[in-house]
Formats: C-alpha cells, structure tokens, sequence
C-alpha cells in the first residue's frame, strides 16, 4: 500500500500537480504552506495563541467558510431559478418538492443565516481582544463594510423565493428608504430639492426608487435583487475578503500580546 | 385520545432528543466533576462520596425523561412536565411590556457585569446553562410558545443567544484570570502562548477539521429543518405583522420611537460609522490582543451595552414578542389581531402649549410663503428644538469638563467631540423609550410639514 503511494507520489503527473515533496518534515511542511495556492494565504508559521481556538473562537475562519458554501450552492442553485414573476416562485417550490438535491436551498439559507450570526461574533471577539488596535485599525473598517455587505446579501437574497415572506419583509426593509433625507419622498428636506415649483425628489425617483427600480417590490425590484445578490455584492465581497486576509498578515497576523 | 391535539408524535420525539442531548452534556459534566470536584466528606450517612453523584443522578433522570419521550405510546400525560399556568401568565405580564423587558434586560446587564468573577464559575455556569435549556424544553410544550420560537427561521435566534451567552461567558473567564495578572504586574495568559509552530500541521489541520465538522452541521440542520416557503408573494395581502428579515429587527424596534428618518436611516448610519470611528477614538493602548476587562471598562461597557441590550435583546423583542398590529405579546399568549393597546402619544409641543400656556399651538398659514410658514413652525416647537440643540451641542463641552475630564485631557478636541456625539447617538434610544414610557411623548419636535420628527 505505502509503496503504491510512493509511487503516486514520484509520478511525473503527481509532481507537475504539487510542486514540493510531501510535508514529512520540518523544510517540507514549510515549502507546501509556500508553494500552494489554497495555503499560500497563511504564513509558514504561525503563533500558538494566534491560533488558538479559545483566543480566535474561529469566527473570521468560520465566516469565509460559509461564503465559501454560499458560493457553492448559490450557484447550483442559480441553475433552478429563474428570477422573474412567472416562475421565482415556482422553481422554489420545485427544489422543495421534486428537484432531486432541493436541500441545497435549506443550505444555502441556513448557511446564510449561521452567516451573518458569525459575522458578529467575529466582531464581538475581534473588539473584545482590542485586535482593532493600531496597527488594524483599518482592517476593522474594511470588516465593517464586510459585515454590511454580509447584511445587504442575506437581505437580497431574502427577497428571491417570491412568497410573502419575502416581499413583504422587503418591503418593511425599503420603506426606510423613502426617509431618507433629501433624498426620500417622505424625508426631511426633500422640498428643498426642487426646481421652478417642481420637486425632484418623487415616489419614482428617490432613494427607494433606486433601491427597487419601481414605486413597489414588483418584477424591476426581483431583477434588481437578483443581480445584487448574485453577481455584484459577491464580487466586491470576494474582493473586500482578498484585502481583508492581505491585511490580516501585513498587519502583524492574528493580534497578539506584545 | 390525546388530550394536547398540539403535542404531535413529531413534538414529543423532538423534545426527546432535546432531552437526550442534555442528558449526554450531563454525562460528560459528571465525568469532569468526578475529575475536578473532589468529595463531599458525608453525605446521606455514607462516607467519602465523589461531588460528582449529583450531576450523575441528574444526568440519568434526563435520560429516563428522554427515553419517555422517545419511545412513548401512552398518553402524553403520563410523563410529560408542563409548564404551571401562573408560572406562562406571569413570564407573559413581565415579557409583554416594553417598560419590564427593558428594565429587565438592563437588570441582568448589570448584574452580568457586576457578577461576572461569580458566574464564569464553570459550574455556575454549567447550572445557568442547563436551566435555561430546561426553561426552552418546557416552554415548547406550549402551543402559542412553539408557534413562534419553533419557526424555521426563528430557530437561528436562538443557536444565536446561546452562542452569543458562551462567548460572552468564555471573554469574562478569561478575563478573570487576565485583571488578576494584570494587577499584579504580570502578562496576561495569551502571552505564555507566543511560541511559534508550523501552520502545517498544526493550523491546516484544526481548519480542516472545522470545515468537516461545519459541514455536517449544515447538511443535519438542512435535512432536520425545511426552510420557509409561504404563499406566493401578493402585493394585496399584508401580513400582519409584517417583519423585515429578523436581523434588522433591532431596527424596526426602534420605529416604535423614532421616525422612518431617523430609526431607518439616520440612526443605522450612526452605528455604521460609530463602528468604524472606533479605532480612531478608542486611545487605550491596552489590552491589544488579549482579554482583558478591568483596564479597559470603558470601552467595553459601551460595546457590550451596545451589542447586549440594544442589539441583540431588541431582535428577540422584534421577533418573538412583537405580534399582529406590532402590539406585545407573551411568550405564552396568543396572537390575537383584536388585542387593544391604547395609545395616545403627545408632543411636546402639545404639553408646552397646550398644557402649560394654555393655548393654541401656533398654525401655520397655509397660504403664506414658506419661509413666512416656517417661523410659526419654529415659534411653535422652539421647545424641542432648543433641548436637541442643547443635547447635541451644549453636552459635550459639559461632558469634557466633567464625567470625562480625563478622557478630554488625553484625545484632543476632535476625537473627544466624535465620542460625545456618537454616546449621546446611542444613549438616545434608551432616553426616548423612558420619556415615551413616563410622559406618553410622542415627538420632542413634531414638524410633519417638513417631515422632521424626532
Ligand atoms: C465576511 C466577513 C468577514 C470575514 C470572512 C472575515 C475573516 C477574517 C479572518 C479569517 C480573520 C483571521 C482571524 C480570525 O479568524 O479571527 C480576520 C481577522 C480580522 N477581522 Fe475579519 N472577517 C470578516 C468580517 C469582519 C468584521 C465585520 C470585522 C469588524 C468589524 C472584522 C475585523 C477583523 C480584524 C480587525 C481582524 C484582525 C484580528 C486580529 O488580528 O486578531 N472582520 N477576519
């Protein structure tokens, strides 16, 4: 058995694949944290009460997990759904009732609940080890526009079942929006915003208007939630977390006492 | 016949596991307490008996309780414990009230921190845990109780209080153990950590081992729990209530007493950048990378005061206790649609001229140019605007020359001002749930023709 594995090992194909020894020894388990991509993220050494669990509670960890299984199944589901008022909710109730594999949708929304609950612990013991000290103090800005970003997906996404929980908790959500001021047709100020007697701030164009493309959650808002969700929030999440793990290391790594 | 048509097989067998969970959690706290608890000297006339007996003996009752559960075929009744009715009425009376559950969740905020070397005690702990799973255990053989914690998407909260209550517990333990190193002049205990180890294996392998551990999590919580799905959407039919999505339920709560403008709005913004300006204000070098609580009070009060009471104690009012027409209820109650609740707010501008002067409020003319409108505005709520102006501007320079002088001393004018502002931000949550409750105040400054509430 071991001398089929040497084997493996040696080939030609298992060498182009991963381009150092196997980390039996002390060089070796530095190299493959050095050479491979998935482990390049981490130093090649670390601090034991960095790491340790009861210091980190593995929250950030956690967190990138979880997006990283929202991305999975996100996209497995994206193959079943079509976002538009004929058939959102219909391909729901499908993964619920024939598609084989439907659980992808309880993963996916327990995932992104359990999500979000992560993200605050993260920030709850991120704050509470003063890791936003200096000199992170600017990885916990980014981290704040994490956890909005986190908030805004799980609110996008909460939208794309079509049944009434979801439009109406939309709803609730957006109607903030027309107070916003200035800038919302219920909000202070917004009179001011007008000219020759015409005001500029109107039900069909203010901020809610922005935020749904129509004066209700109708089709324009689930096309406008779907791309959000899907595409655009993700991507400059993926790109906030590459900054986010690039800090972390630059920083110092995971904080310490000094 | 079964005399809980509620209490379902599916039920029953569910509080089973439940009880068998706990059970096994107890088996394990036995063997620790056999390892860690020592003897009692004579208990019961025998000698020499291990602590741990007790935690056995309730550990095995839980496992009878369980296997009731589990494998029963009889009347429920023959072995299920339910809640007594004075016990469900009187949790109601003090949960349905935003006056008591606010008190109340304040009462243990305090009473956490000012206990908190008392019960991070493991096995004070390890009681308050097992109590609080024995109140939830009980508590679902209520129908009304099971209707709302029982909803799939309900069920996240509380995987959340309970993780937030470990982590919680977990940063007071260690801080017990760091203030007294640290008023010793000792370094704390992360420090005795700092040797460096090699991220393979030791840092690969503990992740690997959480994405394993994690995914099963989910793929049991997935097949264990269907996710929602409600009729098709209708733009005619509101539900009531009508919730947003249960993590900005803390947001919703504040609509209650703040406008639109400012609860959803204003308000998130504020916590938004408070968040992120708490790097830059915060000037305390200490307790950079380890739990520490005594040399950094401030700060940490404010965040958890934050986080604790204003946040999370707020999601669990929106979401298990708000009810139809977004009145309270119990627990244990009902959610009756025709449950009255009389309100009738004043502003103050009523109480100032109503009240005190006796006379008229100041009216607008409607026909007037608006600048002309807007000084009978201002003359009517001069009132309310001064104590907002006087709260916003005149406390901070009050503040820095007082409560915080030292605080002052050492930020500088424009860290200290953004602090101010940012604590009085927060605190008036809090202040404006007091006046509404004492005074009946609806708005310090009512000015609807402008949309300026607040
Ligand atoms: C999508 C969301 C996020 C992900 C995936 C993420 C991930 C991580 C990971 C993996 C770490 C390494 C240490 C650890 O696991 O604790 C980390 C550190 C850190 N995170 Fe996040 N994070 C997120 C959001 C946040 C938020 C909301 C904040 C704060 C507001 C934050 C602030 C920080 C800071 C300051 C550090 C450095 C801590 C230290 O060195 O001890 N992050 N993050």
């Amino acid at each position: 058995m071991s001398s089929i594995i040497e084997y493996i090992r040696k080939s030609q194909i298992w060498r182009s694949v991963f381009r150092h020894p196997a980390p039996y020894d002390r060089r070796n388990r530095a190299v493959v944290v050095l050479t491979n991509f998935f482990l390049h993220l981490h130093p090649v050494s670390v601090k034991k009460g960095g790491i340790a669990l009861s210091y980190t509670w593995c929250m950030g960890g956690v967190t990138f997990f979880l997006f990283l299984v929202e991305a999975l199944t996100g996209v497995l589901l994206m193959f079943y759904y079509r976002p538009t008022l004929e058939w959102a909710f219909t391909d729901i109730r499908a993964l619920r009732d024939v598609t084989t594999l439907g659980i992808m949708r309880e993963i996916h929304r327990w995932g992104a609940h359990a999500m979000v609950i992560t993200v605050w612990l993260h920030m709850y013991r991120v704050f509470l080890t003063g890791s936003y000290k200096p000199p992170r103090e600017f990885n916990w800005v980014i981290g704040v526009i994490l956890l909005v970003l986190t908030l805004l997906l799980s609110f996008t996404g909460y939208l794309l079942p079509w049944d009434q929980l979801a439009i109406w908790a939309i709803t609730v959500g957006s109607n903030m929006a027309r107070a916003t001021p200035f800038l919302g047709h219920e909000g202070p100020g917004f009179q001011l915003l007008n000219i020759g007697g015409y005001d500029l701030i109107t039900n069909a164009s203010d901020a809610r208007f922005l935020l749904l493309g129509a004066r209700t959650v109708g089709e324009e808002t689930l096309n406008r939630f779907y791309i959000m969700h899907c595409v655009a929030i993700p991507i400059v999440v993926s790109l906030l977390i590459a900054i986010h793990f690039w800090r972390v290391r630059k920083d110092g790594g995971i904080s310490q006492p000094l | 016949m079964n005399p809980h048509p509620d209490l379902t097989a599916g039920v029953i067998r569910g509080l089973g596991w439940l009880y068998l969970l706990l059970a096994l959690a107890n088996v394990y706290w036995s063997v620790r307490s056999f390892k860690k608890d020592g003897y009692y000297e004579r208990l019961f006339g025998i000698d020499h008996v291990p602590k741990a007996f007790g935690w056995a003996a309730y550990a095995s009752i839980l496992l009878l309780f369980a296997c009731a559960h589990l494998v029963f075929s009889s009347s429920a009744d023959d072995f299920m414990i339910r809640l007594p009715e004075f016990f469900k009425s009187n949790v109601d009376i003090l949960i349905a009230n935003p006056i008591s559950y606010f008190v109340i969740s304040i009462v243990i905020f305090v009473a956490m921190v000012v206990w908190r070397n008392w019960w991070v005690e493991p096995t004070i702990a390890w009681i308050l845990f097992n109590m609080s799973v024995l109140f939830l255990a009980l508590s679902m053989t209520d129908y009304d109780f099971r209707q709302i914690v029982g909803k799939p998407d309900n069920v996240p909260i509380v995987a959340m209080l309970y993780l937030v209550g470990f982590f919680t517990w977990l940063y007071f333990y260690k801080c017990r153990d760091n203030d007294r190193r640290l008023a010793n002049g000792l370094p704390p205990a992360e420090k005795e950590l700092s040797e460096t180890v090699l991220t393979w294996p030791d840092l690969v392998y503990s992740e690997m081992i959480c994405m394993v551990l994690l995914t099963v999590v989910l793929i049991l919580w997935g097949v264990a729990l269907p996710a929602p799905l409600e009729e098709p959407a209708s733009a005619v039919k509101t539900p009531n209530p009508s919730k947003a999505p249960w993590y900005f339920l803390g947001l919703q709560e504040m609509l209650v007493y703040f406008d639109p403008w400012m609860a959803g709005v204003v308000l998130p913004t504020v916590i938004l950048g408070g968040l992120m300006a708490i790097p830059y204000i915060d000037f305390n070098k200490i307790g950079n990378g380890y739990y520490v609580y005594e040399k950094r009070k401030f700060a940490v009060l404010t965040f958890l005061f934050g986080f604790l009471p204003l946040w999370v104690a707020m999601i669990v009012l929106g979401t298990f206790i708000r009810g139809p027409n977004w009145n309270m209820f119990g627990l244990y109650e009902y959610w009756d649609v025709h449950k009255l609740e009389v309100l009738n707010n004043v502003n103050l501008s009523d109480m100032f001229w109503l009240d005190l002067m006796r006379q008229p409020l100041p009216r607008p003319d409607s026909t007037a140019a608006w600048y002309v409108q807007l000084v009978t505005i201002l003359q009517r709520e001069w009132l309310g605007l001064v104590l907002i102006v006087l709260y916003l501007v005149a406390l901070p320079p009050i503040m820095a020359l007082t409560v915080f002088r030292k605080f002052f001393a050492r930020m500088g004018f424009l860290r200290f001002m953004v602090l101010a502002n940012l604590i009085l931000m927060m605190w008036s949550l809090p202040l404006k749930m007091a006046l509404r409750w004492s005074l009946n105040l609806k708005y310090i400054v009512a000015i609807p023709e402008f949309f300026f509430n607040i």
